[in-house]
């Protein structure tokens, strides 16, 4: 009798749902939500982990100029790679679905590629590439009678080579999101857009972006999030170099708290992070939530 | 308001002829439509009239312009699709006004035609929502207002009314016919509907197999249809085809069916069937020229019914002649049975002969 009640009591359909969630909540709730918790306790204490301090490590950050840079620092790379990442992965998306369907299978694979190949692999690549004296860029401005740059030891080349590379990995994300996007504009709408006399720049702004609306918003919502904790491609490159002028909330808080050993202050350097990543996954999911009420 | 001129059309895609050859004039003001089977071609034309497939051979006029090069937005044609082609994210005024916007219209212009469209089609309330929020048939009306806005040249529908269900397509009907005999406008209209065909066309268009079969009044097309496609395509249910051959006798010519059964012809008839003694035809007859009515035109046979289908103010009867199923058309007063015998008159003056070979009618 009693093993009968136990499965009228599993039977009930919020608690099967929840056993079955139960293995994901457990998952959260080690990787995630434990050292959420825990990195909020480190932040407290001081260099040796031996006292608390209070809000002291944040305080400390406030006053100091190289964090107030690398807020700014982050905040510029995430929107301008997010900008730009957007834009192309758009425009390569509209020239992939504009070709004939046999063409583009072959494009859409090989555009993929950075997308699928580890970060960490692909940027040691591109440093190999940016390398002053023997690697091919510089090679080929030679060649062009251009002056070689120091692609990775000047503040604004080595900005501009991090963000370029961080944009040829993600630029893909979206060019696959769009393009799906774009194949379900359903055909008939460009058709009757003709025959209302729009030319082309007009079915894209009036048809083709309105459409899209949801999904590109949603997409640079996430990406922003991504990008903006993004560690590897400036731990590769520069390592936030030179002179802390290419540091990330990420980067900076691996430099501060692993590097320099002062682990509660690299705790609240990442701690940072969080308002801005709450805020932006607010909205997603609000409109995620907006868009499926819709439909 | 313009004539269209349609010359020796062809289109071919990659490896299909899907319009072989099409000659069609239609006047000014006139309502054709284009009839016919399941890919036979009524929707490609009605495209390349629109600008939105490619003519690969033939001219196309419109109001006696040369229209194959220009792009649809030049053509000053509008459009209804099966599928309406609403703009999902812009609200029924923004549907509408859509194209005036583009042209550059004023905004009291605009507000004043979207206004005067969409009393014309009753949906005035709805001009704030938006395509989801509507019905199938206010969404067809709203795309008949994108239409009608504009004031185009030349109105080009293609099945407008398939997605429809049939109380609210007799509706649609209607109002595209009111829609016509107010506006005038030229309307080239594709259907696989005939009921759409014989209510609402001046001409019919029969097409198959990406040729013309046949063109003429609904009149003409259902009465005097010129081929075997054409009679058993249009009407329903279809024409009834009993094989036989041709015999004549010292009475004139007769279609011997069996033993039993031979069907005399009209002296008027004998003129075309002068020497096609013992040919093989089908002999075309339409249900409701089967009937009970005794009259002096027609030749009476008993039949064992196999099948009553009553239908309200009809009643349909199958009965099998030479294993051929055939179908007739009587008063359900009647009340004929199945497997019972009854006497059923064929009207003579309504047969139609076919050459099977040629599908020709003689
Ligand atoms: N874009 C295309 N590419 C290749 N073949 C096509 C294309 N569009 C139509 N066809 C072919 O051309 C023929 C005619 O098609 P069409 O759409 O004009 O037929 P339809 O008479 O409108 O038929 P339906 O009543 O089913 O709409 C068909 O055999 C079809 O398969
Ligand atoms: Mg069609």
């Amino acid at each position: 009798m009693k093993i009968n009640n136990l499965f009228v009591w599993l039977k009930q359909k919020p608690r099967i749902a929840f056993f079955m969630c139960l293995p994901l909540i457990l998952m959260v709730a080690c990787l995630i939500i434990y050292p959420f918790f825990y990195s909020i306790f480190l932040a407290t204490l001081n260099k040796a982990e031996t006292k608390f301090v209070g809000l002291a490590n944040f305080l400390f950050l406030f006053k100091r100029e190289t964090f107030w840079l690398v807020v700014q620092q982050s905040i510029f790379f995430a929107l301008v790679a997010v900008f730009f990442k957007a834009l192309i992965g758009f425009i390569a998306a509209h020239s992939i679905n504009e070709l004939p369907s046999k063409g583009q299978r072959k494009w859409r694979g090989m555009l993929l590629i950075p997308w699928v190949i580890p970060p960490a692999l692909s940027t040691l690549g591109w440093w190999w590439l940016f390398e002053p004296t023997y690697s091919a860029l510089n090679w080929l401005l030679e060649k062009l009678s251009v002056d070689a740059i120091p692609w990775l030891s000047e503040t604004f080349w080595a900005r501009f080579s991090i963000i370029l590379v961080n944009i040829w990995v993600g630029a893909p994300f979206f060019l696959i999101m769009y393009l799906a996007a774009l194949k379900s504009i359903p055909e008939d709408l460009y058709e009757a857009a003709s025959i209302d006399g729009a030319n082309y720049w007009q079915k894209l702004f009036f048809i083709t972006l309105p459409m899209m609306k949801n999904i590109i918003s949603i997409t640079i919502l996430f990406s922003i999030i991504v990008t903006f904790a993004n560690f590897d491609i400036v731990r590769v490159l520069t390592r936030g170099g030179p002179i802390d002028t290419t540091h990330l909330f990420a980067t900076y808080a691996f430099r501060v708290g692993i590097e320099s050993g002062d682990i509660p202050l690299g705790a609240a350097v990442s701690l940072f992070m969080f308002p801005v990543l709450a805020v932006l996954s607010f909205i997603i999911l609000r409109n995620v939530r907006k868009r499926t009420n819709e439909v | 308001m313009a004539d269209v001129e349609i010359k020796d059309l062809h289109k071919i895609f990659d490896r299909t002829e899907a319009v072989r050859g099409i000659d069609l004039s239609i006047k000014d003001k006139e309502f054709v439509i284009l009839v016919g089977p399941s890919g036979c071609g009524k929707s490609t034309v009605l495209r390349m009239i629109a600008g939105l497939e490619e003519v690969t051979e033939g001219d196309i006029y419109i109001g006696d312009k040369l229209v194959n090069d220009i792009p649809p937005k030049d053509r000053d044609i509008a459009m209804v699709f099966q599928s309406y082609a609403l703009y999902p994210h812009m609200t029924v005024f923004e549907n509408m006004s859509f194209g005036l916007r583009l042209r550059k219209f004023s905004k009291e212009d605009i507000k004043k035609r979207v206004e005067e469209a969409a009393k014309v089609l009753g949906i005035s309330e709805l001009l704030k929502r938006r395509p989801r929020q509507l019905s199938g048939g206010q969404r067809q009306r709203v795309a008949m207002g994108r239409a009608i806005v504009r004031n185009p040249k030349v109105f080009l529908f293609d099945e407008p009314l398939s997605n429809l269900d049939a109380k609210m397509r007799g509706q649609m009907r209607i109002e595209i016919k009111r829609v016509h005999q107010h506006l005038k406008t030229t309307t080239i209209y594709v259907t696989h509907d005939q009921v759409e065909a014989m209510t609402l066309a001046d001409r019919v268009v029969v097409m198959k197999d990406g040729k013309i079969e046949q063109i003429g009044t609904p009149d003409e097309i259902y009465n005097f249809p010129r081929t075997g496609f054409v009679a058993g395509f249009i009407g329903s249910p279809a024409m009834n085809f009993i094989p036989g051959n041709i015999v004549k006798n010292k009475n004139g010519y007769s279609v011997f069916i069996n033993k039993q059964i031979s069907f005399y012809l009209d002296k008027e008839k004998e003129k075309k069937l002068e020497g096609l003694d013992g040919k093989d035809v089908l002999l075309g007859i339409r249900p409701e020229h089967i009937n009970e009515k005794k009259s002096e035109d027609a030749i009476e046979y008993d039949v064992k019914i196999d099948l009553v289908e009553p239908l309200g103010m009809e009643t349909m009867v199958y009965f099998t002649i030479n294993k051929v199923q055939l179908c007739g058309r009587v008063s359900p007063e009647n009340n004929l049975m199945s497997n019972n015998k009854a006497t059923l008159n064929f009207n003579k003056n309504k047969f139609h002969i076919i050459d099977p070979k040629t599908d020709k009618v003689i």
